[in-house]
């Protein structure tokens, strides 16, 4: 099964664009590949439960793997053990991971 | 200890001026401790990563002087990351784009950085396990 | 290995490069051999109109002779054999008519930008 890692670094405060991706996840999801949305830097701020993270727990929802950046969540303060539904923390090792499987990685 | 892989890994962004410097940085740590070998391709304000002239600074709102500060210097952090790929049996091969240096008159690099071209781009990444672009805004 | 490049930043430093930097490294990496396709979206797709114009800058007595002619540069990569696709809606949500484009872009649908990305081996985000 194609695997995709798409990596957020954008936040819909800032950035009326991070619809890309999740797009991009549910085209991909929909399509039976193994998909995961990674969030990194500001893209975590939405993570918190109502701060516009309905998508990102729609999202969950299809069967995406919805992960945030530990360090970027402890830098900006976010309670890893109070992310949005279907949100779970974790580490950078995921990208590097993803790249040596061979997974199609897309930083946004 | 992980296989060995070949990552290669495309920047633009000079430093200081975003958080994807610090992000690609922390992704080509943890791929140095794995041992990989890490091709880095530095496109337009990115060949001012290695620059060799940068120094440090005192910060005087903190109070703290050139030692205490300990100032973030990238091209020390790069030159500290291809010391740990070696250590760990892998590489960082570092290429500058050749035109992007000339017009910011950054050829002062760091050691192990090289002088390149977009063909060097496309080639190391033909010749890795996976490429990852990291552009800037 | 067959690389899809997704383009979306438009005029960053376009002026002062004298090119898209990202379409140049594109024209580039073709001249090297590369096997390429380009999905322009968001903002890039404004870079296929025909009719753009950055010329005639001047600073004090340094004018600039080499403006970016980025349409043309598109043109030329599609006749060196990279394909050209922009998303639909994106040309349509900014006002653009398609017969403003160059003539060798093929619209995709946003809904099918993820069926084209499984197409290809490879996929950057510039």
């Amino acid at each position: 099964m194609p695997r995709y890692l798409l990596i957020e670094s954008r936040d819909p405060f800032d950035s009326n664009d991070t619809r890309f991706c999740c797009d991009l996840a549910r085209q991909l999801a929909a399509a039976k590949n193994d998909v995961t949305l990674f969030l990194v830097q500001n893209g975590v701020l939405p993570v918190r439960p109502g701060a516009r993270s309905a998508d990102l727990t729609s999202l969950a929802g299809t069967g995406v793997k919805v992960l945030a950046d530990s360090f970027s969540l402890k830098e900006r303060g976010i309670d890893e053990n109070r992310l949005a539904s279907g949100v779970a923390a974790a580490p950078l090792e995921i990208v590097l991971d993803a790249l040596a499987e061979g997974a199609k990685v897309i930083w946004h | 200890m992980a296989d060995k892989k070949t990552i290669t890994i495309a920047i633009m962004d000079a430093p200081y001026e975003n958080a994807r410097s610090t992000t690609t940085l922390r992704l080509i740590d943890l791929a140095a401790k794995r041992g990989y070998n890490i091709n880095v391709f530095a496109y337009e304000g990115a060949v001012l990563q290695p620059f060799a002239a940068q120094t440090p600074h005192p910060n005087a709102v903190h109070g703290r002087s050139v030692e205490e500060e300990n100032h973030f210097i990238p091209k020390d952090a790069i030159a500290a990351l291809m010391r740990e790929a070696e250590k760990n049996g892998g590489k960082i091969d570092w290429v500058n784009c050749g035109l992007c240096v000339d017009e910011r008159g950054a050829a002062n690099a760091i050691p192990g950085v090289r002088r390149g071209s977009p063909a060097d781009f496309w080639q190391l990444s033909e010749a890795s396990d996976n490429t990852l672009v990291i552009a800037t805004r | 290995m067959k690389t899809l490049s997704i383009v979306e930043s438009a005029y960053r430093a376009t002026i002062e490069e004298q090119d898209d930097t990202i379409v140049w490294i594109h024209g580039a990496m073709k001249g090297a051999g590369a096997d390429l396709a380009v999905l322009l979206r968001g903002n890039a797709v404004n870079y296929l109109v025909q009719r753009q114009d950055a010329g005639g800058l001047v600073f004090g007595d340094w004018r600039q002779t080499q403006p970016p002619r980025i349409a043309s540069d598109l043109a030329a990569l599609a006749a060196k054999g990279v394909d050209i696709c922009y998303v639909a809606e994106d040309v349509a949500d900014r006002g653009i008519e398609r017969n403003e484009l160059i003539n060798s872009a093929q619209p995709v649908a946003r809904a099918a930008v993820g069926e084209l990305v499984g197409r290809y081996d490879r996929v950057w985000y510039w």
